[in-house]
């Protein structure tokens, strides 16, 4: 089975945030990246498909130069090989921009099977995937928690709202998009490390396919942090001084103790 | 200028969030100086359809077909395709579901659209809509604009609209057959289960103590515990905790888990993504204890200490014991 994992780079979960100056976007020079979250999952999904059947896995990356560092650690991981389109500023693109490079990316390719995290932990958006998976002309499956290969068709189990859950099949070639949490990620073993090196890394720019510079239909007017809707008390000095003021508060004020 | 709000229903049944669109619809058309209306899908929702009739709408489209009986993403996306092509509405609100999330961005793509999702607050400014989208888990927000030319899809957040707000009045109901067969529709889906009976009712609980991502290792888990015990509450986690195994999905709270209304909430080392946050932000009382005094949970906190979790817990068990 030929299985593309797409993935992204991501600032680290726990990185202080700072809006840029300009107000557009936040502040990202100082901070760590890391891959996406829900895109581990998506790729130890991957692989774990790959060792049952056979086939190989690719992953694909749209992200700026930096981008590398966390393709390389999916190559270490067990992923054969990577593409990645280069681009210093992804933010340029909306969603459907950005899949529409990712589609002209995976036309050669042909996969049986598409996999991308359920969204990614800087936009959000969850998007990637179903856009991708229209722009292919392929059947989809949300928030996806195992898969189960059967002859040229899978059957998923869809997580719904409230602990509800649902089987679905579909033929293949097909994309989905993977829950965090469908199983446990693995580390990259030194091994592993040691063959990336070797791995072909494919890179393409937007121009090279074919990007037409539309203009976005959704646009990023003014980045900021959330007022708050409550006035927090907080309470400081060293933990046991803070840690009795809370408890006075909650017995005398709120009297839920 | 026309705003149609897309309903959810599943066996007749609504998806009660859609109310919270519809009120935002009502809302926007009001500040927009237009009118809304509003779809319902599926196979026999002739019912639906009359109650809907009775809200303050311009029309209210019910669009049947065989195929519509149950949930996939070619069905409500093709017969949705159709109906905005004949209906032309500048704006396509949609309630932010499970659903929703799965089939709009393909909707939006087949329409040559990007979807904004996620949607907690609007305003109207020069004629338009201004939608309010959180960014990195609910730290940032973002302002979004539409650009280019109508239709502009949105789905809207749970909790961001009041459905009571609902204003009542007498629309017409339309009839909408989307042509669309069998064939068109390439997944199959099976009855809707449960993995098992809940053991842990955590929506029956006064007292929650909370855990998140702070707690940085299983092995660190009996921390939080004791201080649950303390207060004899019920010990609840965050999604990555369930995911990690280091406490049982039963325990979650949050959009895929539980949602909770205790007297005390005490969240502990979460930072409160917006999908947690649904599921507790009901609760009379909220506690954070969080490294980040930016930390979204503070938001929605009535009282806070900024720190670090594994000195201000400890200190805690000491003080409630003390309160005793």
């Amino acid at each position: 089975m030929k299985i593309v994992v797409a993935i992204k780079q991501v600032p680290a979960r726990d990185s202080q945030l700072r809006i840029a100056t300009s107000g557009k976007w936040i502040d990202e020079e100082d901070l760590t990246h890391e891959i996406n979250e829900p895109d581990a999952y998506a790729l130890e999904e991957g692989l774990q498909l790959k060792e049952k059947h056979g086939g190989e896995v690719i992953a694909l990356c749209f992200g700026p130069a930096r981008a590398a560092q966390t393709i390389r650690e999916a190559l270490a991981k067990g992923a054969d090989r990577a593409i990645h389109i280069e681009d210093e500023n992804p933010g340029g693109y909306d969603p459907l921009a950005a899949a529409r490079l990712m589609a002209a990316a995976l036309k050669a390719e042909a996969p049986d099977l598409v996999l991308t995290g359920l969204q990614s932990d800087d936009l959000g958006y969850g998007q990637t995937g179903p856009i991708l998976a229209e722009l292919l002309g392929l059947p989809h499956a949300t928030i996806i928690m195992e898969v189960e290969k059967q002859d040229g068709a899978i059957r998923v189990k869809r997580e719904l709202e409230d602990g509800w859950f649902q089987h679905v099949e579909m033929p293949l070639p097909a994309l989905l998009t993977i829950q965090s949490g469908i199983s446990k990620l693995r580390y990259a073993t030194l091994m592993g490390i040691k063959k990336a090196k070797t791995k072909e890394i494919r890179r393409v720019t937007p121009a090279e396919l074919g990007a037409s510079g539309a203009a976005p239909s959704i646009l990023l007017d003014r980045v900021y942090l959330p007022e708050r809707a409550k006035q927090t008390q907080l309470f400081e000095g060293p933990p046991a001084e803070a840690a009795a003021k809370l408890v006075e508060k909650l017995k005398f004020e709120a009297r839920v103790i | 200028m026309s705003i149609l709000v897309v309903m959810e229903q599943r066996s007749g049944e609504w998806n009660r969030m859609s109310f919270e669109t519809l009120a935002a619809a009502q809302q926007v058309a009001g500040e927009l100086k237009t009118t809304a209306s509003a779809a319902i899908l599926g196979h026999g929702v002739d019912a639906l359809a009359a109650e809907l009739a009775g809200k303050q709408l311009d029309k209210v489209y019910a669009v049947e077909h065989e195929v519509l009986k149950e949930y996939t993403p070619d069905a409500w996306s093709r017969a949705l395709g159709q109906l905005i092509a004949q209906v032309k509405p500048t704006y396509v609100l949609f309630p932010h579901t499970y659903q929703v999330r799965d089939f709009l961005p393909k909707l939006a793509t087949a329409m040559g659209k990007v979807a904004v999702n996620d949607v907690v607050g609007h305003r109207a400014e020069d004629g338009g809509l201004v939608l309010v989208r959180q960014l990195f888990q609910g730290r940032v927000n973002v302002d979004v604009r539409f650009a280019g030319e109508a239709p502009h899809f949105a789905s809207l957040q749970a909790g961001a609209w009041r459905a009571e707000q609902l204003a009542a009045g007498s629309a017409a109901i339309e009839k909408f057959s989307p042509a669309i067969a069998a064939s068109d529709i390439r997944s199959k889906p099976q009855e809707r289960f449960r993995e098992s009976a809940r053991a842990v009712d955590l929506t029956a609980a006064e007292l929650i103590v909370a855990v998140g991502r702070g707690i940085k290792e299983a092995d660190n888990i009996p921390i939080i515990q004791e201080l649950a015990d303390v207060l004899g509450a019920e010990l609840a986690a965050s999604r990555p905790i369930c995911d990690a195994g280091w406490l049982p999905m039963e325990r979650q709270v949050g959009s895929s888990g539980q949602t909770v209304g205790p007297k005390m909430y005490m969240a502990i080392g979460i930072s409160g993504a917006i999908q947690h946050l649904v599921g507790m932000k009901g609760a009379r009382t909220i506690v954070a204890i969080n490294k980040d005094p930016n930390a979204p949970i503070f938001e929605v906190a009535d009282y806070g200490i900024v720190g670090d979790l594994f000195q201000i817990v400890p200190a805690l068990v000491e003080a409630f014991k003390k309160a005793k």
